[in-house]
C-alpha cells in the first residue's frame, strides 16, 4: 500500500521532494479565476439579453457599429502576450532564467501597451456615447471597465513575480508563483478575446 | 509518545490574548466566531420578526409604520440569508472538515481568517444603516424599478447592494478554501467515495457559490452604478430591462436556497447513522443527490418569475426542471428513514431535531412541488402560502438541521455536555412554535392575504390565522431561548464531555474534545467511510503515535494526498497566526464606507490600504511555503 511506503519514507524529511500533483495554490487559482470568468460570462449574458430585448437596430439609438481596427490590434497585442508568458512558464520549468525573466518583461510591456490602447479606445468612444447615453453605452463602459481593472491586476501580479524572478526566487521544480501570476494573465487575455468577439464583431451580423 | 505530543503542542501554540484574538488562523476558533456571530444576527433577524408578528397579530394595528414594516421585512430576509444561515453553516463547515478529514488545518488557513473578518465587517455594514433608519427596504430581493433611485432615494438600497457586494467577498473565499481542502488535505486512504457526507454537500455547496455569486455581485454592482453613477441598466426609457434584475438575481438565488439547504442535509447525513446506530443506508447516491441537487439548482431560476409574463415555452422548461429537482430530494429522505427503520434509533436532542427536519422539509416539499405547476404558481405567488412555503423549506431544511449540529458538535466543541432535558423541551417549543407559526399562513395565504402588507382590515377570515401564527412565533422564540440558554449555562456547567460521546462514525470524534490546536497527534489513515467505527485502524493510528511516524511536528504540517485516491504525497507546511487578514478586512470596510458616504477619496485611500495589506500578507517567507 502506497500510505505504508509513505510511511516509511517519512522517518527522514522529504522536502526537497516536488509535489507529484497540482498543489494547493494551483487549485486555489483555478477556482479564482473560475469565479471571475463567470462574472464575465454574467456580464457579456446580460450585454445580449438586452440586445435581444431592443427591437430597433443593435447598436441602438443611432450609434455606429464600433471600429475595429484599434480593439483588432489591442485583441492582437494582448493575444500575444499570452503566448509570450506560455514561453516564459514554460523557461522556467526548464530552468531557464534568463527565459522568465524577459519574458515576464515581454509580457508586461505588451500588457502596459494594451492599456495604453485601452486608455485611447476609451477616449474616443467617449466622443460618441458614454455610459450615461443609454444601456448600451452602460453596457460597453462597464464591460470593458471590468476588464481594464482585471489587467491592472494581472500588470500588478507581473510585476510582483517580476521582482522575485529577478532575485532567482523560482526554479525549475517551485515556481508556483509564475505559475498562478500566468494563470490569472491567460484569463484576462481570453476574457478580451470574448469581448472582442461579442462587442465588436457581433454587431456587425 | 508524551514527547511527540509535548512537540506538537510547542509547535501549534497560539499567542496568548488580544493578539491571539486578532491574528487566529485555527480554523476551530474561526468556526466557532462563525457559529456565534451568526447566532448573534439570528437573533436580531428574530427580533424583526418578532416585531412584524406583533403589528399583524390583529387587524389594524398600528405598532410600527409601513415604513418601518418595509425595512423589518426587507433586514429579516436578508439578514437570514446571507448573515446567519450561510455563515452559520460555514461555521460548521469550518470547525468540522478538517476534523472530518483528518487534517490538522483548512488548506488557506488565513484567507479562512479573512473569510470571518469580512463576514464581520459586511454584517456590521448592513445593521450600521439601523440606528439611522435606513435599512434595506424594497425585500431581500430589491426587485427594481421599486429599488431606482427615483422610489428610493435614500441610501437604504446603498447599504443593500455594497453590503451584499462586500459578503460576497467572503462568501467566495471561503467557498475555494472548503474545495481546496477538501481535494488535497483528506487522511491517507480517504478516498473521495470514503468521504464523510458532510464534506460532499459542502463541497457541492462550494461550487455552486463560486459559479453562482458572481451573478448577485454583477446585479449589485450595476444596481449601485445606476442608482449613484447615472448608468442605465433596468429603465426601458434607455432602453433597459427590469427583468434583468430579476434574472440575474436568481440565477444567484435559486442556487443560493440550494447553497443553504445542501450543507444542512449534510448535518443531516451526519447525525442520522450515529443516532440509528449504523452505516448510512445507501451512502453513493446520497453523495450522488448532494451533487446533483447542486447542478439542477442551476436551471430552475425562472420559476421565480412565473408570474412575469415570460414565453409559454422557458416557463414549461423550467417548470419541467423544478419537478426534476424533487428526485435528489427523495432519493435523500428515503435513505435516511431507510437508515432509521434498520437501525436502532436513539432519541437524544440531535437526533430530534433531524427527525422534525425530515417532518417539516416534506411538508415544505409538497408545497414546493404545487408551485412548480405554473398555474397554481401564478395564483398563489405574492400570497402568504408563498411564506408559509419557504419557511417550511428554509426554517425545515436549513434551521432544524442547524440546530440538531448545534447540538451534536456542542460536547467537541466546548469539552463539555449539554443539558438534554433542556435540549428535548428546546425541540418541542422549536419544533411546536414553528408549525404554529407558519402551517396557518398557507391557509391565509389561500384566502388571498398578500405577504408584505403592513396591516389588513377585519373581516376578511385571516384574523384568526395571524393570531394562531404570532401566538405560535412566541412559543418558536422561546424554544430558541431555551437553545441560547442551554448553549450558555453547559459552557460553564456542563459536564465534561468524553471525545465520542455518541460513539460517532467520523474521525472528529476520534480525537480529544475539545481538539488540541493541532487537531490530531498523528495523521490518520483511513480504510472505509466510517473509520472511527474502525477500532483496529484508531489503535494502529496510536501505535503510531508511539513510534513517532506520520507526526509531522516540523512547524505547522499537515499531509497532503491525492484528489480522488487520498494517496499521501507532500508534507505542507501551513500559515501559521497573522494579523493581515484582520487588517485587509479593514481597509475593505474603508473601500466601501467611502463608496457608500460617496467619498471617493476615502474609497481609494481605501484600494491603497488593501494593495498595502495584500503585500504585508504575502511579503515573501521561504518559498517553501508558497508551495
Amino acid at each position: 500500500m502506497t500510505t505504508v511506503a509513505y510511511a516509511r519514507r517519512t522517518t527522514e524529511p522529504t522536502v526537497e521532494a516536488a509535489p507529484r500533483s497540482a498543489s494547493n495554490g494551483w487549485w486555489g487559482m483555478v477556482l479564482f479565476v473560475a469565479t471571475e470568468a463567470t462574472l464575465f460570462t454574467v456580464l457579456l449574458a446580460s450585454y445580449f439579453y438586452i440586445r435581444f430585448k431592443t427591437s430597433s437596430g443593435w447598436p441602438p439609438d443611432g450609434i455606429a457599429d464600433p471600429k475595429l481596427l484599434r480593439a483588432l490590434v489591442m485583441t492582437a497585442l494582448l493575444t500575444a502576450s499570452g503566448f509570450v508568458m506560455y514561453a516564459a512558464e514554460t523557461g522556467i520549468r526548464r530552468g531557464r532564467q534568463r527565459a522568465l525573466v524577459l519574458g515576464l518583461g515581454a509580457t508586461f510591456l505588451l500588457g502596459l501597451a494594451f492599456l495604453g490602447l485601452q486608455i485611447w479606445e476609451t477616449v474616443v468612444v467617449a466622443r460618441e456615447f458614454t455610459p450615461r447615453t443609454d444601456t448600451y453605452g452602460s453596457l460597453v463602459f462597464t464591460i470593458t471597465g471590468a476588464h481594464s481593472v482585471h489587467l491592472v491586476v494581472g500588470l500588478l501580479l507581473l510585476a510582483w513575480v517580476q521582482g522575485r524572478a529577478w532575485f532567482r526566487a523560482y526554479t525549475a521544480g517551485r515556481h508556483l508563483g509564475v505559475q498562478m501570476a500566468a494563470m490569472y494573465w491567460y484569463f484576462v487575455v481570453v476574457v478580451q478575446v470574448a469581448i472582442f468577439v461579442s462587442l465588436y464583431l457581433t454587431p456587425r451580423i | 509518545m508524551e514527547a511527540h505530543v509535548e512537540r506538537l503542542e510547542k509547535v501549534w501554540a497560539e499567542p496568548a490574548g488580544i493578539v491571539s484574538f486578532l491574528t487566529s488562523v485555527d480554523h476551530k476558533r474561526i468556526g466557532i466566531r462563525y457559529l456565534f456571530t451568526a447566532f448573534a444576527f439570528f437573533i436580531a433577524a428574530g427580533i424583526e420578526a418578532m416585531v412584524m408578528r406583533a403589528q399583524l397579530a390583529r387587524p389594524g394595528e398600528r405598532l410600527v409604520s409601513p415604513e418601518t414594516y418595509d425595512q423589518l421585512f426587507s433586514l429579516h430576509g436578508t439578514t437570514m440569508i446571507f448573515l446567519f444561515v450561510t455563515p452559520m453553516l460555514s461555521g460548521f463547515g469550518n470547525y468540522c472538515v478538517p476534523l472530518m478529514i483528518g487534517a490538522r488545518d483548512m488548506a488557506f488557513p488565513r484567507l479562512n481568517a479573512l473569510s470571518y473578518w469580512v463576514f464581520l465587517s459586511s454584517g456590521l455594514f448592513i445593521y450600521a444603516s439601523v440606528p439611522f433608519g435606513l435599512a434595506p427596504n424594497d425585500g431581500w430581493f430589491n426587485y427594481v424599478p421599486l429599488s431606482d433611485k427615483v422610489f428610493t432615494p435614500d441610501k437604504n438600497i446603498d447599504f443593500y447592494t455594497l453590503g451584499l457586494i462586500f459578503i460576497t467577498i467572503s462568501t467566495t473565499a471561503g467557498a475555494a478554501n472548503f474545495i481546496v481542502t477538501i481535494f488535497k488535505l483528506r487522511a491517507p486512504g480517504m478516498s473521495i467515495n470514503r468521504m464523510p457526507l458532510f464534506c460532499w454537500a459542502v463541497l457541492a455547496t462550494s461550487f455552486a457559490v463560486i459559479f453562482a455569486l458572481p451573478s448577485l455581485t454583477v446585479a449589485n454592482t450595476m444596481l449601485e452604478l445606476e442608482r449613484n453613477w447615472g448608468f442605465h441598466f433596468f429603465q426601458p426609457a434607455h432602453g433597459g430591462d427590469p427583468l434583468l434584475w430579476q434574472h440575474l438575481f436568481w440565477i444567484f438565488g435559486h442556487p443560493d436556497v440550494y447553497i443553504i439547504f445542501l450543507p444542512a442535509i449534510g448535518i443531516v447525513s451526519s447525525v442520522v447513522p450515529v443516532f440509528s446506530r449504523r452505516s448510512i443506508v445507501g451512502y453513493e447516491w446520497l453523495a450522488l443527490a448532494t451533487v446533483l441537487t447542486g447542478i439542477v439548482g442551476f436551471g430552475v431560476w425562472v420559476h421565480h418569475m412565473f408570474a412575469t409574463g415570460l414565453p409559454q415555452i422557458s416557463m414549461t422548461f423550467f417548470s419541467a426542471a423544478s419537478f426534476m429537482i424533487v428526485i435528489p430530494s427523495g432519493i435523500q429522505i428515503f435513505a435516511w428513514l431507510a437508515t432509521m427503520l434498520t437501525g436502532r434509533p436513539v432519541l437524544k436532542t440531535p437526533f430530534l431535531y433531524v427527525l422534525g427536519f425530515v417532518v417539516v422539509f416534506v411538508i415544505g416539499g409538497l408545497t414546493g412541488v404545487m408551485f412548480a405547476a405554473v398555474p397554481f404558481d401564478q395564483q398563489a405567488t405574492d400570497s402568504y402560502f408563498v411564506v408559509a412555503h419557504f419557511h417550511y423549506v428554509l426554517f425545515g431544511g436549513a434551521v432544524f438541521p442547524i440546530f440538531a449540529g448545534i447540538h451534536y458538535w456542542f460536547p467537541k466543541m466546548s469539552g463539555r455536555m449539554y443539558h438534554e432535558l433542556a435540549g428535548q423541551v428546546s425541540f418541542w417549543l422549536v419544533f411546536v412554535g414553528f408549525n404554529l407559526t407558519f402551517f396557518p399562513m398557507h391557509i391565509s395565504g389561500l384566502l388571498g392575504m398578500p405577504r408584505r402588507v403592513y396591516t389588513y382590515p377585519g373581516g376578511l377570515g385571516w384574523d384568526a390565522y395571524n393570531l394562531l401564527s404570532t401566538i405560535g412565533s412566541g412559543v418558536l422564540a422561546a424554544g430558541i431561548l431555551v437553545i441560547a440558554l442551554n448553549v450558555l449555562w453547559s459552557l460553564r456547567r456542563g459536564p465534561p464531555a468524553l471525545s465520542d460521546p455518541w460513539g460517532g462514525n467520523t474521525l472528529e470524534w476520534s480525537t480529544s474534545s475539545p481538539p488540541p490546536h493541532f487537531n490530531f497527534p498523528v495523521i490518520p489513515i483511513v480504510r472505509s467511510a466510517d473509520p472511527n467505527w474502525d477500532v483496529e485502524d484508531r489503535r494502529q493510528d496510536a501505535l503510531r503515535l508511539e513510534r513517532g511516524e506520520l507526526l509531522l511536528a516540523d512547524g505547522h504540517q499537515t499531509l497532503a494526498t491525492t484528489v480522488l485516491e487520498g494517496e499521501a504525497e507532500d508534507e505542507l507546511h501551513m500559515p501559521s497566526e497573522s494579523v493581515w487578514p484582520f487588517v485587509l478586512a479593514l481597509s475593505l470596510s474603508v473601500v466601501f464606507f467611502g463608496l457608500l458616504m460617496k467619498l471617493y477619496g476615502v474609497a481609494i485611500l481605501g484600494c491603497i490600504l488593501v494593495a498595502g495589506a495584500i503585500a504585508g500578507w504575502h511579503r515573501p517567507q521561504r518559498e517553501l511555503q508558497d508551495q
